[in-house]
């Protein structure tokens, strides 16, 4: 135990990809002895994430549990792991979807060796990202939870399926390019790629750099970072690509997917574009601001307007990224008040709860996906009786996705809205049609699923939600409440976070 | 218990009631309702302690029952939320207990329990009777239990929940917790018969209705939290921040206090139906009785005014008791507007519960009018009042229909409608209870004189109007007062009175003790709560009273200081309207006879369908919003924008790259590296090798000569380079 403790952010990081080697010597017709082997180990990192909540001490500033090992010393990178408030919140939520998913994934029967054995690379690969305190170990990571992903669309998705993990693989490559350029580039001119290094250094750089003025090379690096994080947020325009990758995507990889992988956008936004460009931040938040109303807006009447289910909550997850987004562009604007801090504060929480309840609204549909074998609002139609417990679950979650006072959403939205009233006045009144529009779309998938007269096409062809389905949700569906009700265990995490970074 | 910890309880009975029916007892019929009506009881009896112990307690709006916790940790600090009863909230939590209370136990009635099942009932349709057979074997149709019964509890559970949240808040944030959560209630139960399209597309418009209030309120609520770092009343309506929020502009020419006001104010619009957000509140009726008695009355719209009062701070900030400010002159335009507008709408309604429905609209342009005009205490005591004969009302009718059901299922006619007022009458010989509580329920929404409630709270709010100065306001409501007391009789004639117009209505029967008890229950309060707010200037009577809800209420927020002189214009305004109201409906109606032309209709003419029709507002806003989102959504934004453009863009990248790879492979790799470099290179060797084939000729001397000369070049070469 006690090499655990003093390497604790390294075993949660690497533990899923041990397991999954594991998982390769066993026998690949026993699927049920891989399916329970992958959840105990996904379960391993989880318990140890709670240990590091409970250990972590949220009134000291700066990075904890830290660990530094020499990588590639020739060019400086060292594989340097900590974690603060705003990233333990995200290895929490990680720790804690990675097991559902799985849970959620044993109505698999398609070579389920390969298939767990991805998720736990994925688990891997985004808890590197959330953990990295090195620049390039955290493009590594970045990179790979991009590939066991791409094969979990390729190989267990939709019909469309080439065309949508072609789409997702490129779109974030194309944008990580400039993200790799502009870290070679501070690598160059530092000969270090340590994050803590660089915050103290980058911002004191005077005079020019590579024949251009520092203030070009900045704003170049620093557009470089943001089009590479706004796409895989993703921000209006730059969002299509989720939409696609969703609707093929196996079950648990939406869950993943929305839950996870769209945290590591903003993620990138709050711990690296902000600390490391706070001069450019502060000149482009308008921009930012205003992509980030657009996604709200667009995101909701888009998904408004689907008549595909998992699309449907797929742009609901653009509509719900944006209030992220707005609360990054108010911490860029006005960094160092309480507005900012009000605004991140609502951010952070919203990629928590975001996190959960898309896993648990991508859940769902998967659900009623498996049994239907479509994802066609207009082929359902009063389903409630039939599927009575499905049902209740079904909006609970819409509430929670809606955003309903005591339930987690409400906690986030309303604190990103009031941080950035005071700073955009005008585009949050604007993001309000969004917020409208939520309600339009959530009532919209329960109206063409639950209620109106009974299809008589699927009595006797639907059964009710199962008990290791239910298993699945239930653990998300406390934290809802939990959190809508008594929201200081978490934001007082993030709140001293975000206290000291912005 | 202390009083503190007995209002932090106060919601938890109905809100454990809905999870603990939902997770364990939704299998039976009997412990739900045990459960949600004993929640119910637990509740009320709570307020009432709470209510009386705050009578004990001396200058009770100085000092109100006050708790609080920490419960966001924001930046340095935290927001801070908790309880506060305070005379107003006192009052308002009185009738809501009451009125909450009394629904629940009307449900158990209503929803028919103890009833057999259906012979074909299912989930999300009401019931439509079952057959049973008595010893005899003679067969027979009897209404049938409920099939959803337990949910509806569990439901109305949480509505109460949210409303008794809404009350005790001392913040607004909670109070907008419990505004939402009423919001999900009715969307849920306006949508109860989820089955019936009418009711699920009910359900979305209440939801979707006020949703357009709410996002403005959220957005008052960021506005008056960043403007002063808190929502709680004592902070926010305390003097100094009111005095800076006063003089901080803001925009359109308002100040702070006056623009996050509005902004709230439009909230209240949405919650308690007012124009032109009133849309969904007829369309709630949609849902069973006793929900819209819990809409109308206890819990939703009352919310919205209530919401109203609390901010009267914010509203009149800077108003000297007579100079309106902005916001409240457009507060009482849009009641007094709304007062009117809807009461017209009634005039012209069959079902007999649309028109309640329009009647609860006109009766709120009421109270928001006198919250517009400053008459503070009116709008409160109207408030209270109204939720007692509305609820009564509400409850009442829900008994009518529940009579004529009977009825119907006697006779077998289903195609009948046991809601349209035009196939009842004479009602008053089969259901006398009912009768003469929705008479004394009606005589209170018309404001009968002296002895009903609704005479005294409308009668504080003409006197209010008048005395300050406020004709347009007084002469509107007086107007719409007439059309009240008119449509009231129209109803309660054609409903109870003259002679049963279908076989139905002979065979209507009354109802069992558990909904005629609640009507007995509201309508003592329907009398009896008037004569708590007489005013002490009132001829005769005023040396009796001490105007007792004047002087509680009042102290809640301070006034500024005028002086009404009492006079007899708004009292003989009053008494004229309400009794020619009354005499005018009974007259027009007591002679009607089944399937004649309504008088209306004939003074009317074509004017008549705008009113029946509500003068199309609901076909305007299908075609001005809901038909123009629904295209913006489907294909502007999803199909030209994102299928269109967006991916239109980048997928021009594909064939771009495809073209460059192909140019590079016919232009470079095909001829220069292929042909050149690769086939080039092989063909080289090839003719090389054909040149020097004649070297190898097989004999060593030659080879040793050859290697020898290469050695000694080598040789060479290297002295120079080397040595040199």
């Amino acid at each position: 135990m006690n090499f655990v403790a003093s390497h604790l952010l390294t075993t949660i990081l690497l533990f899923p990809i041990f397991s999954a080697v594991v998982l390769l010597f066993l026998p690949k017709n026993e699927t049920k002895l891989l399916r329970w082997t992958a959840l105990v180990a996904s379960l391993i990192p989880f318990g140890l994430s709670i240990w590091l909540w409970v250990s972590f001490q949220s009134g000291t500033p700066g990075f904890q549990f830290q660990e530094q090992y020499t990588w590639y010393a020739a060019i400086g990178s060292s594989f340097h792991l900590g974690v603060d408030g705003l990233s333990l919140t995200m290895v929490l939520l990680t720790t804690l979807l990675t097991p559902l998913a799985i849970l959620a994934s044993f109505s698999i029967t398609d070579r389920v060796k390969p298939y767990m054995m991805l998720f736990l690379f994925l688990e891997t690969g985004m808890l590197g990202v959330f953990l990295a305190l090195d620049l390039l170990i955290f493009f590594l990571f970045w990179e790979i939870g991009l590939v066991p992903m791409y094969f979990l669309i390729n190989q267990w998705g939709g019909e469309n399926r080439n065309y949508a993990s072609l789409k997702f693989l490129l779109y974030t490559m194309a944008g990580s390019l400039g993200l790799l350029l502009s870290i070679q580039l501070l690598g160059v001119l530092f000969q270090s790629y340590d994050l803590p290094l660089l915050y103290e250094r980058w911002s004191s750089v005077q005079g020019s750099l590579l024949g251009l003025p520092v203030a070009t090379v900045k704003t170049v690096a620093f557009w470089a970072f943001a089009i590479a994080f706004a796409i895989k947020v993703p921000i209006w325009p730059f969002h299509t690509w989720l939409p696609d990758a969703h609707t093929e995507a196996p079950t648990a990889g939406s869950m993943l997917l929305a839950g996870v992988l769209l945290k590591l956008g903003a993620y990138g936004f709050l711990r690296l574009v902000i600390p490391l460009y706070p001069v450019e931040a502060h000149r482009y938040a308008g921009i930012l601001a205003f992509l980030a109303v657009m996604s709200i807006i667009f995101g909701a009447f888009a998904s408004y307007g689907q008549d595909d289910f998992k699309r449907l909550v797929a742009y609901s997850s653009i509509n719900h990224m944006g209030f992220v987004m707005l609360g990054v562009a108010v911490a860029a604007r006005a960094a160092g008040t309480l507005d900012a801090h009000i605004a991140v504060d609502g951010a952070v929480l919203q990629m928590f709860n975001h996190g959960i309840s898309a896993a648990a609204m991508f859940f769902l549909v998967g659900v009623i996906y498996e049994r239907a074998h479509t994802r066609d609002l207009n082929a359902f139609g009063g389903l409630f009786p039939i599927v009575p417990v499905y049902g209740g679950i079904l909006i609970f979650v819409s509430m929670a996705s809606l955003g309903l006072p005591t339930l987690n959403g409400f906690v986030s939205e309303f604190l990103v809205v009031r941080g950035s009233w005071p700073i955009f006045p005008f585009l949050t009144a604007l993001g309000m049609l969004g917020l409208l529009f939520t309600g339009a779309y959530i009532l919209k998938g329960i109206k063409k699923i639950l209620h109106g007269p009974m299809n008589e096409d699927w009595v006797g062809h639907l059964t009710d939600i199962s008990t290791r389905e239910i298993l699945v949700v239930t653990p998300l569906m406390i934290l809802f409440l939990v959190i809508g009700l008594w929201p200081a265990w978490i934001l007082d995490v993030i709140n001293k976070a975000v206290m000291v970074l912005f | 218990m202390a009083t503190n910890t007995l209002i932090w309880l106060l919601p938890l009975p109905p809100l454990l009631a809905f999870f603990i029916i939902v997770l364990f007892t939704n299998k039976s019929n009997k412990l739900s309702h045990i459960v949600g009506v004993g929640a119910a009881a637990l509740s009320w009896a709570g307020a009432m302690v709470v209510f009386f112990r705050s009578l004990g307690v001396e200058h009770f709006g100085e000092h109100p029952f006050t708790d609080s916790i920490p419960w966001l940790p924001l930046g340095d600090g935290w927001l801070e939320i908790g309880v506060r009863i305070d005379p107003l909230s006192a009052a308002t939590l009185f009738f809501v207990a009451w009125t909450i209370f009394m629904i629940f136990l009307y449900s158990v009635g209503y929803h028919n329990f103890g009833q057999p099942k259906g012979d074909h009932d299912k989930q999300g349709l009401p019931p439509h009777g079952a057959t049973v057979e008595n010893e005899h074997g003679h067969k027979h149709s009897v209404p049938s239990v409920e099939p959803m019964y337990a949910r509806f509890f569990a439901f109305i559970g949480l509505f109460a929940a949210g409303m008794y949240t809404l009350v005790i808040s001392d913040n607004l944030l909670t109070l907008f917790v419990g505004w939402e959560i009423m919001g999900l209630c009715s969307y849920l139960l306006i949508g109860f018969w989820f089955a019936k399209k009418s009711a699920r597309n009910a359900g979305i418009k209440a939801f979707m209705t006020t949703r357009i209030g709410d996002v403005f309120m959220l957005l008052g609520l960021a506005f008056l939290y960043s403007a002063t770092g808190s929502l709680r009343y004592e902070v926010i309506f305390s003097h100094e921040v009111l005095h800076a929020l006063e003089s901080t502009p803001a925009f359109w020419g308002l100040s702070a206090a006056g623009a996050i006001g509005l902004l709230l104010f439009i909230g209240a619009v949405g919650k308690s139906a007012q124009w032109p957000l009133h849309v969904w509140l007829p369309d709630a009726m949609e849902g069973p009785t006793p929900v819209s008695a819990m809409i109308h009355a206890a819990t939703m719209v009352s919310a919205g005014v209530y919401m109203t009062i609390r901010i009267f701070p914010l509203i009149s900030a800077g108003w000297d008791g007579y100079t309106l400010t902005p916001t409240m002159s457009i507060i009482a335009f849009i009641g007094a507007f709304t007062a009117l507008f809807a009461a017209t709408i009634a005039v012209a309604q069959n079902d007999v519960k649309g028109v309640l429905a329009y009647s609860t609209i006109s009766q709120l342009g009421y109270m928001m009018a006198a919250i517009g005009v400053g008459a503070y205490v009116a709008a409160v005591f109207h408030l209270i009042t109204h939720a007692f004969f509305k609820a009564l009302l509400f409850l009442g009718s829900g008994s009518v229909i529940h009579g004529m059901e009977h009825g119907v299922l006697h006779t077998g006619n289903h195609d009948l409608d046991p809601q349209d007022m035009r196939n009842m009458g004479g009602l008053y010989k089969k259901m006398p209870i009912t009768f003469w509580t929705f008479l004394i329920g009606g005589f209170a929404l018309s404001g009968f004189p002296i002895v009903t409630a609704g005479f005294w709270s409308k009668d504080e709010i003409f006197a209010d109007a008048f005395a300050h100065g406020h004709t347009t306001v007084f002469i509107v409501l007086a107007l719409a007062a007439f059309l009240t007391a008119f449509y009231t009789m129209r109803q309660i004639t054609m409903t109870f009175l003259g002679d049963a117009k279908t076989p139905e209505a002979e065979h209507a029967s009354e109802n069992t003790w558990t909904m005629t008890t609640p009507l007995v229950v509201l309508a003592f309060f329907a009398l009896a709560y008037g004569w708590v707010g007489i005013p002490e200037n009132f001829p005769i009577l005023g040396s009796f009273s001490s105007n007792w809800f004047h002087h509680f209420v009042a102290h809640t927020v301070h006034l500024p200081e005028t002086h009404a002189e009492f006079s007899w214009i708004p009292l003989i305004t009053s008494l004229t309207v309400a009794l020619g109201g009354l005499a005018f409906g009974w007259l027009t109606y007591r002679k009607q006879k089944a399937g004649a032309v309504d008088p209306v209709k004939k003074w009317m003419g074509p004017l008549y369908h705008w009113i029946e029709n509500k003068y199309y507002f609901d076909e305007a806003y299908d075609f001005l919003f809901v038909n123009p989102a629904r295209w913006f959504s489907e294909i502007f934004t999803y199909k030209w924008m994102d299928r269109g453009l967006i991916d239109g863009i980048l997928h021009i990248f594909g064939p771009i790259a495809y073209w460059i790879g192909h140019l590079f492979r016919e232009r470079f790799d095909l001829p220069v590296v292929n042909r050149l470099i690769g086939d080039g290179s092989a063909d080289l060797v090839h003719k090389a090798g054909e040149k020097l084939r004649f070297v190898e000729t097989g004999r060593i001397q030659q080879y040793m000569i050859a290697a020898m000369s290469v050695f000694l070049i080598i040789a060479a070469v290297l002295y120079y380079v080397i040595l040199i």
